[in-house]
């Protein structure tokens, strides 16, 4: 609210060029989308599966960073290099990893009972 | 509704729809510092009757039960209720005037994160008058509050759970608020120390509140849906819960303790009337703080059998925030050094709470100590220790506070002499109830008993402590009448009450018109009120545009309309363990009227409104006289 806002109309190429950027973009997030059903699926099937759990765990657990990093990136914008305050935004994520990585650390190494 | 702010006569009804529905920023903080001082007058109270009954060894003023009840409300109230809102009210009020914003980032968003916040604590409180409080203490432990009759700890759960949600939002509104809503030139290395601490301890709540979110879920599930998360017998761990608490708890206290911090960098370089010493080492520090304060948690679970390994690494790591927290006590020292100092109310808060601070802080060295925090683990070395940080650190800074942002808050001004001594009896009252507390905790008072035998030593000791806490109660019942007398004041009606002003907040004449500036300023440098005074500017700010039309949001009763509906709901979500037939049926309804407010909300478009050049022009007649402001 603190800036003085203005309502234009766009001019028909401005519309054409948004028009196409958001098909290219939609079309991403629903490519996203399907690879990450596709790795929720692969994970339910390596456990339906019965392989030892010394393949399960660590491929269910790599799974899991993939995902995140494509949520992150896919449907968080973090791709978006251009976007408003994306320093700001990759500094908050980037020090929500930072912290929450010494908690994970401390409960596999030291706390845990 | 460009007339809300100067309205003059307005009926009863048409002014407390305008509080209902309002999304301006001033008057949320006002909302918010006085829901604060009410929960904390009650909270407050409750102490007062613990510590009658503690007075006398063998008492039977109140019962064991009600004892318990009392101190788990205290902890709470007193931490989510009393001093969130409190400093919130301050952030609200004063943030956006110091970054040169008219509003917040999200107005919507902050009038919900009110309402969230005061249903919840009224829920919590109904708990007193529907079958007795919560009575696991304000860490709520697993192993004790899963066995808990009656509904005492479902009230602790939904209604944390409410209000909790209100603060998150808050949080991340404040956060939005001070990355986009600066005004030009305001860089992040010129903001204040206020908006900078208000920036970190926000950051804190967005990483801090969902652990906490998580356990109350769990405990939610556990007590009233019959899983079993933290109940051994059935596979799950009771310590689960310590650890979520904590990971959320620790943080918790940066996430008060910094903005109290940020307020005193703001009152001690005014009267000590010199620029703040180490700027950039105070932001560093804040960050700092608010880091390590993630990696401590499990400080507060010593003994519980972590192992030495776990025990030696946090000691370390808790001790190592003594280093950013030295950096902020030596800052402030060496502003008030060599400075030209005035003993105004605020300062006097300000020069009491550093010795006190301080205290608090060694004291908490001592018990990162692991071996011998085994010896004063839940004794009353623990009570005294967090009452030194806490009263010392935290209601100072909201006490001065209110000496130093009411004629921005409310254009009147809290009288200096009743002030002072309202300073003096509160700090001498706190000093003399918790004090001697350490002592107590050292000759093996444990915490949360309510009573004792007598001839072991603590007698006096008990009884000094309790003629403080009346002490106490005295101070703030005189800052009571303080605030009423206001009321009958002169209007202040200038810039810079306090005449050494330095941030931005301080250019802007009172009455703050409710768009705060009439055009958004051009921060020119740090502490802009202050240079614009050294160069001869009478306005003490410089224009960054034109005069205009301003774009200012729209009022809205569907925050509060959403808060009744989670309101509504958790009164089904609490009688369902009981088996009644209406539980389900009302959880659908408030969860409805919430989900149809939201829905209303996303489908219909508000853009807000303009205030025309003419209008602002109008109103800046009617709050300044002829010629507006200038």
């Amino acid at each position: 609210m603190g800036h003085h806002t203005e309502v234009q109309a766009k001019t028909k190429a401005q519309y054409e060029y948004d028009r196409h950027h958001n098909a290219v973009h939609m079309k991403k997030q629903v490519v996203n989308f399907a690879i990450m059903i596709f790795l929720t699926f692969l994970a339910f099937a390596v456990v339906v599966a019965d392989f030892s759990p010394y393949l399960i765990k660590p491929f269910i657990l790599l799974l899991a960073g993939i995902q995140v990093v494509l949520q992150l990136y896919s449907f968080m914008h973090m791709d978006d290099k251009n976007g408003h305050h994306i320093g700001v935004i990759s500094t908050y994520v980037w020090s929500g990893a930072m912290i929450i990585f010494p908690v994970f650390l401390a409960f596999v190494t030291v706390v845990w009972w | 509704m460009s007339s809300v702010a100067v309205s003059k006569k307005k009926g009863f009804g048409a002014v407390l729809w305008d509080y209902l529905t309002t999304v301006d920023h001033k008057k949320l903080g006002v909302m918010y510092l006085f829901a604060g001082v009410l929960f904390f007058a009650i909270a407050g109270f409750e102490a007062l009757l613990m510590r009658i009954q503690l007075m006398v060894p063998n008492n039977d003023f109140i019962s064991a039960g009600l004892f318990n009840e009392l101190l788990t409300m205290h902890g709470t109230t007193m931490l989510f209720l009393a001093a969130t809102p409190l400093l919130f009210g301050f952030m609200n009020a004063i943030v956006p005037l110091q970054i040169g914003a008219r509003d917040v980032a999200f107005p919507f968003l902050n009038s919900l994160g009110f309402w969230l916040f005061f249903l919840g604590a009224i829920f919590m409180h109904l708990s007193f008058f529907m079958g007795g409080a919560p009575d696991a203490g304000w860490t709520s432990y697993a192993s004790l509050s899963l066995y808990s009759p009656g509904h005492g700890i479902d009230f602790y759960v939904l209604g944390l759970q409410i209000s909790g949600a209100g603060t998150l939002i808050s949080g991340i509104n404040f956060i939005v608020t001070i990355i986009t809503m600066r005004a030009p030139g305001m860089t992040f290395m010129r903001m204040p120390l206020f908006t900078w601490t208000t920036l970190i301890s926000s950051s804190l709540i967005l990483f801090a509140f969902p652990p906490l979110t998580v356990g109350l879920f769990f405990m939610l599930v556990d007590r009233m849906f019959g899983a079993n998360f933290f109940d051994h017998t059935m596979g799950g761990n009771t310590i689960i819960w310590e650890h979520l608490f904590w990971i959320f708890g620790h943080p918790e206290v940066y996430i008060l303790v910094l903005p109290a911090f940020g307020l005193f960098s703001e009152i001690i370089p005014v009267f000590a009337r010199k620029r703040l010493f180490g700027y950039s080492s105070m932001v560093f520090a804040t960050i700092l703080i608010g880091f390590l304060g993630f990696m401590v948690w499990a400080h507060h679970m010593f003994t519980v059998g972590m192992g030495p390994t776990a025990n030696a690494i946090f000691a370390i790591a808790t001790m190592a925030i003594a280093v950013p927290t030295g950096m902020k006590v030596f800052n402030w020292i060496l502003t008030i050094w060599g400075g030209s100092i005035k003993v105004t109310v605020p300062m006097l808060y300000a020069l009491g709470f550093i010795p006190s601070f301080v205290a608090g802080g060694v004291t908490g060295v001592m018990m990162a100590t692991a071996p011998l925090d085994y010896q004063l683990h839940d004794s009353y070395f623990i009570v005294a220790h967090f009452h030194y940080v806490i009263v010392g650190g935290i209601v100072t800074a909201i006490f001065g506070s209110m000496h130093y942002y009411w004629p921005i808050m409310f254009n009147r001004t809290l009288s200096e002499k009743l002030g002072v001594l309202t300073f003096w009896v509160f700090f001498i009252g706190f000093h003399l109830t918790f004090f001697l507390q350490h002592f107590l905790g050292l000759m093996g008072m444990p915490r949360r008993v309510f009573t004792f035998q007598a001839d072991q030593g603590w007698d006096l000791f008990n009884y000094i402590s309790s003629i403080g806490a009346i002490m106490m109660a005295v101070g703030v019942v005189l800052l009571v009448i303080n605030v009423l007398l206001s009321i009958k004041t002169p209007p202040v009606n200038r810039r810079d009450y306090w005449g050494d002003g330095r941030s931005l907040e301080w250019s802007i004449q009172l009455p703050v018109p409710f768009y705060n500036f009439k055009q958004t300023p051009l921060v020119r440098g740090f502490d802009p009120c202050w240079l614009e005074k050294q160069e001869g500017n009478k306005e003490m700010m410089t224009y960054a545009e034109p005069l205009g039309d301003i774009h200012m949001p729209n009022n809205s009763i569907l925050p509060l309309i959403m808060s009744i509906g989670l309101f509504i709901a958790a009164f089904g979500a609490l009688y369902h363990p009981d088996g009644v037939s209406w539980s389900v049926p009302v959880i659908v309804i408030g969860l409805g009227i919430t989900v149809l407010a939201m829905i209303t909300r996303s489908v219909k478009d508000d853009h807000g409104f303009h205030v025309h050049v003419e209008e602002v022009i109008a109103t800046e007649e009617r709050l300044y006289g002829k010629g507006g402001n200038k």
